[in-house]
Order: C-alpha cells, then sequence, then structure tokens
C-alpha cells in the first residue's frame, strides 16, 4: 500500500495473536492492541478506508514474515469493536467497506473549527478543496483528508450550530 | 443315439429303480428309430429300455447312463396333435468312448423318449432329481469343482436360486460353529491355565529357597503379566453399591501406579483396556467401570474420575488440581516456546487427547494463548496478559 515505516508492536510477530482467543481476559487484552494497531497503522498510512475483502493486501492484516492472517470475521468483530468507540463504521450494509476514524469525527470536526478561528475565517466560505488540499492546510493533520469522511465531519460540526452547509454540490461550507 | 449301450438288466450296487414306464418308443434326435412299444425303467443310476418283458427276463437291453444326461425337457407338442404321446428330450454330453450299442455315430446330441400313451409318473421331475442327487458317484463328500459345475448350471429358475442361497447360509452356519468351537476350547483352557498358574504361585510360596532366586523373580513377573489374583466379580456380592465399591478399590490399587507413571491423569478408555488386560477372564462392562470409578472419590481412594468441559473423563490423582495442571503445562510451554498437543503428548508420554485437554484447561487459566493457522492448533505462552507494558 504505501512506504511508510510502520513500527510493529511485538504482537504483531506473535502468532497467535491472529487467532482470536477464547479465554475472555485474554481475548480482551488482544482485542485492545489490535484496535490500536489499526489506528495507528492507518494514521501512518493516511488510510481511511478498509475493504475487509482485501484485507490480505494490507500488511496489517498479513504478516507474511511469520505466514499468518487474520480472518475475515475476526477483523469485522474488531473493526465493530472500534465502531463502539466512534473510530470506524461501516460503509455498505454487508460490513465489508470500513472507513476508519483515527481521529473520531468529532476530534476532526474539532480540529476543523480551530484551523478556522485560528485564522480568523469564520463566516468566509471555503471550498472543501481547499480544506483537504489547500496550501494553507499542508501542515493539517486533515490535509489530503477523503472527502466522504470530511464531509461527516463537518456535519458533525453542522449539528454543534458552528457550521452552515452552503450547496453541497459545490463543495463549499461555511463556518460561522 | 451312440451313447446308449447294450447291457445286461442287473441293477448295479446300491442301484435301485425308481420309474416304470410301458411303450416307450426311442428317438435318435428327431429320427424315428426301431426301438419301440418297450419297456422304460429309471434307475437311480441309468435310464434302461427293453422289449416287453425282456428285462423281467433277464435279456439284453439298452442302457443310458444317467451321467450322460445334461438336461431334460419336455418337447412341446404342437398346438394341432391331440394324441396323448409325449415326448421328453434327453440332451447328452460328448463322449468319446467307442460305442459297443446299437449305434456307432449320430449327429445328434440329443435323444427322445416317446411315451406313446403318456407317462403315469412325472418323468421329468424324477429325471431332474436323480441328475441332482448323483447318486451314481461315490458317496464321498468332496466334489470337485468340475464335477459340481454342471449341476449348478441345472438349477436354473427362483428354486435354482433360493436353493443356492440356502446352501451358502448353511456353509456360513457351520464355518461359525467351528469358529465358536475354537474360542469355547479357548476360554476353558484358560481358565485350566489360570489355576495352574496359581497352584505353581502357591507352591513357589511353600518351598521358596529350592528354586533359585533369579527363578523365582522371573517366574513371578510371568504370573504378574498373568493379571490380577483374585477379580471382584459381581456374583460374589449381594448388592451393585457394594460391589462398586470393592471394584473400585481393585481399580484404585491396581491402577495407582500407572497412573502416577503417565503423570497423574488417565483416559478412562485406556483405564478400561488396561484393567480388562489385567482380568483377561472376568472382563468388566464400560458401565461398571465407569459407576465405580465414579464412587472412587467419595470412598476417598487416591484417584479421582474428572470430566474435562469436552466430555472426556479421565481417571486422575485425587492429589492432583487443575491449577496445578496448568500451571506446569504453561511453565513446558514457556521452555519450549510453544507447543502443540502432539508435542505435549510426546513430551508427557500421555495420549494426544489428554495433552489437548491439558493445555485448554491451561488455556481456560489464561495462562497460554492459541494460534489456529493451517498447521495446526499451538499454544503459546500468554503474552497478552504477562507481557503488558
Amino acid at each position: 500500500m504505501t512506504d511508510v515505516e510502520i513500527d510493529w508492536p511485538w504482537q504483531y510477530s506473535f502468532p497467535p495473536f491472529f487467532t482470536l482467543q477464547p479465554h475472555p481476559e485474554t481475548r480482551s487484552k488482544q482485542v485492545a492492541a489490535w484496535k490500536s494497531l489499526i489506528l495507528t497503522y492507518c494514521q501512518k498510512t493516511k488510510t481511511y478506508l478498509i475493504d475487509v475483502r482485501e484485507a490480505s493486501q494490507f500488511s496489517l492484516f498479513n504478516n507474511s514474515t511469520i505466514n499468518r492472517k487474520l480472518e475475515h470475521n475476526v477483523i469485522i468483530s474488531i473493526l465493530s469493536e472500534l465502531h463502539k468507540t466512534g473510530n470506524a463504521a461501516s460503509v455498505d450494509k454487508a460490513k465489508n467497506r470500513w472507513e476508519i476514524y483515527w481521529h473520531t469525527l468529532e476530534e476532526w470536526a474539532s480540529m476543523i473549527y480551530e484551523f478556522i478561528s485560528s485564522r480568523g475565517m469564520q463566516n468566509t466560505v471555503v471550498t472543501l478543496y481547499e480544506l483537504m488540499h489547500g496550501e494553507d492546510t499542508q501542515e493539517e493533520e486533515f490535509y489530503g483528508m477523503q472527502q466522504d469522511v470530511l464531509i461527516k465531519a463537518l456535519k458533525v460540526l453542522e449539528g454543534a450550530q458552528m457550521r452552515d452547509h452552503i450547496g453541497r454540490r459545490c463543495s463549499r461550507c461555511k463556518v460561522f | 443315439m451312440n451313447r446308449i449301450k447294450y447291457t445286461n438288466p442287473i441293477l448295479l450296487e446300491s442301484e435301485s429303480t425308481v420309474v416304470v414306464e410301458n411303450n416307450v418308443r426311442l428317438y435318435d434326435g428327431h429320427q424315428k428309430t426301431s426301438f419301440e412299444g418297450g419297456e422304460l425303467i429309471i434307475t437311480t443310476h441309468r435310464i434302461l429300455w427293453g422289449r416287453p418283458g425282456a428285462i423281467a427276463r433277464g435279456q439284453t437291453c439298452l442302457a443310458l447312463h444317467l451321467d450322460l444326461v445334461v438336461l431334460v425337457e419336455e418337447e412341446s407338442s404342437s398346438a394341432f396333435s391331440f394324441s396323448r404321446s409325449k415326448k421328453v428330450l434327453l440332451h447328452l454330453s460328448e463322449t468319446t468312448e467307442e460305442s459297443d450299442g446299437p449305434q456307432f455315430t449320430s449327429y445328434y446330441n440329443f435323444i427322445k423318449l416317446s411315451f406313446r400313451e403318456g407317462y403315469s409318473n412325472n418323468v421329468i421331475g424324477v429325471l431332474n432329481d436323480l441328475l441332482q442327487k448323483r447318486l451314481w458317484e461315490p458317496p464321498s463328500p468332496e466334489v470337485s469343482p468340475q464335477q459340481h459345475l454342471p449341476t449348478i448350471k441345472l438349477r436354473t429358475g427362483i428354486i435354482g436360486i433360493e436353493r443356492s442361497l440356502q446352501e451358502k447360509q448353511k456353509a456360513t452356519d457351520e464355518s461359525i460353529t467351528v469358529a465358536f468351537q475354537d474360542l469355547d476350547k479357548l476360554m476353558s483352557m484358560a481358565k485350566e491355565m489360570v489355576k495352574l498358574s496359581r497352584t505353581i504361585s502357591t507352591k513357589i510360596k511353600e518351598k521358596q529357597g529350592d528354586i533359585t532366586e533369579d527363578e523365582t523373580v522371573r517366574f513371578k513377573s510371568y504370573l504378574m503379566s498373568l493379571g490380577i489374583d483374585d477379580p471382584v466379580t459381581r456374583d460374589s456380592y449381594k448388592s451393585d453399591n457394594h460391589y462398586y465399591r470393592e471394584l473400585a478399590k481393585q481399580i484404585s490399587d491396581f491402577l495407582l501406579s500407572h497412573v502416577e507413571e503417565m503423570g497423574g491423569m488417565m483416559a478412562l478408555t485406556d483405564v478400561f483396556c488396561r484393567v480388562n488386560r489385567a482380568r483377561s477372564l472376568e472382563l468388566l462392562s464400560p458401565e461398571d467401570i465407569l459407576n465405580s470409578c465414579r464412587i472412587m472419590e467419595s470412598l476417598g481412594l487416591p484417584l479421582k474420575l474428572y470430566q474435562f468441559t469436552s466430555g472426556v473423563k479421565v481417571l486422575q490423582l485425587s492429589t492432583m488440581d487443575n491449577e496445578i495442571v496448568a500451571e506446569s503445562t504453561a511453565l513446558l510451554i514457556e521452555d519450549n516456546g510453544s507447543l502443540s498437543a502432539e508435542e505435549l503428548s510426546q513430551r508427557l508420554g500421555i495420549s494426544i487427547t489428554l495433552a489437548k485437554e491439558r493445555l485448554l484447561t491451561t488455556e481456560k487459566y489464561g495462562k497460554c494463548c492459541r494460534d489456529d493457522s493451517i498447521e495446526g492448533l499451538r499454544f503459546y505462552p500468554n503474552l497478552f496478559l504477562t507481557k503488558e507494558e
């Protein structure tokens, strides 16, 4: 996927990590480790979308050095766990495609709001493209963000009455 | 016709007359012959034909040995003939013998018997019966297969099939009885053997010193491998409970050292095999063993029955505890890095089922974790819980 060097945790080269453990205490530890690993991985590689069907292509779920793969249903159950904390959401009903939010949508929203307010750009119309690929945002974490995720984050702002969404088709927004 | 011979109408040894018919004409194939209006006698061995009264007077007559007859059938008379005459076809086998009969050669492989006035007896039935019995053969039970084959061919139709089935049944029946006779003998012999060994062992006890120490020891070891000296049997107890209690004591006495050897645990199937092997004669049913194992714990015996969550039942030392098992197994896993059930079974000298149960118990206590891959199920030290932060 990417050339980004990942600092794999010790679990990644521990074969039992790729089998869902039946012992409840062990399993909770294992799932927690997976959750943090997935989020770290996605953050490092700027992955916003994971397709479970193509999971074996991700080095995340497929450690070729010890020849272990994470099963699809296990991936889905871990992603469902992530969903509970607002760090992931399935895009389709079959739960095959998942958006990963290594920052929750609320965190993204407040990040954007801070960016806007720090530049005094309230009440100005900003295009989504500017937010995603603009020169000003190059330093920000949401640079290069996927549009679907960005819109979802902005909708959170909308819900908080801090933003007026003008002309979705024109892909512009205004923050108060 | 060339198979028919001139002969004396004197009956052979063990031959007897079966059917007598009058006014019979012989045909060679489809051709009429001059032998007509004669007397036909079917015996157990031959078919005899003579001029009226000739046979009774002991004059020469014609004879056809039944050995040569392959098939008997009635010639269906045409629809337009209303005569009472009936014809019987006799298909004959090839012969190489020089004929001394009325005709040297014949184009046909069958002759016909024409009964001008019909026949009073069921000639065809009688002939078929005789052909099957083959009374002319010496009465030895061993019939060579070549001789046997034609008779099998004769059995056509449903009756034939039924008969062959019956014969097969008879044969299996016989072989079964023979087999069990052997077994009975073995059992009776075994009882004697055990008795004998017992008397010898008591004699040895009495006469210790007469034989060298070495021999005594060796003989005793033979006796030991023969089994338990005085097995507890159901007959000697009035109530089942009492019986089970005594049985439990004996089993635990006998197995204690073995269980210790096997690492403190023995599958119930192994228990069953070992106990019955040792008893050799008064065998126990699985139910009896299970029942007596159940009450071991309440009797305070050094062994107890334990059932794993998977349903596998084992007999284990009552001092043994799941936690201790888990602890020791975890240590083993740590020493080896990781273990599969097979490896553990080899290491401890226990069965794979038991090894797997041990690993699962250890996992249940959170002392190890599993790795389920295409290479099989392996267990690793539980680093998730121990190596955290």
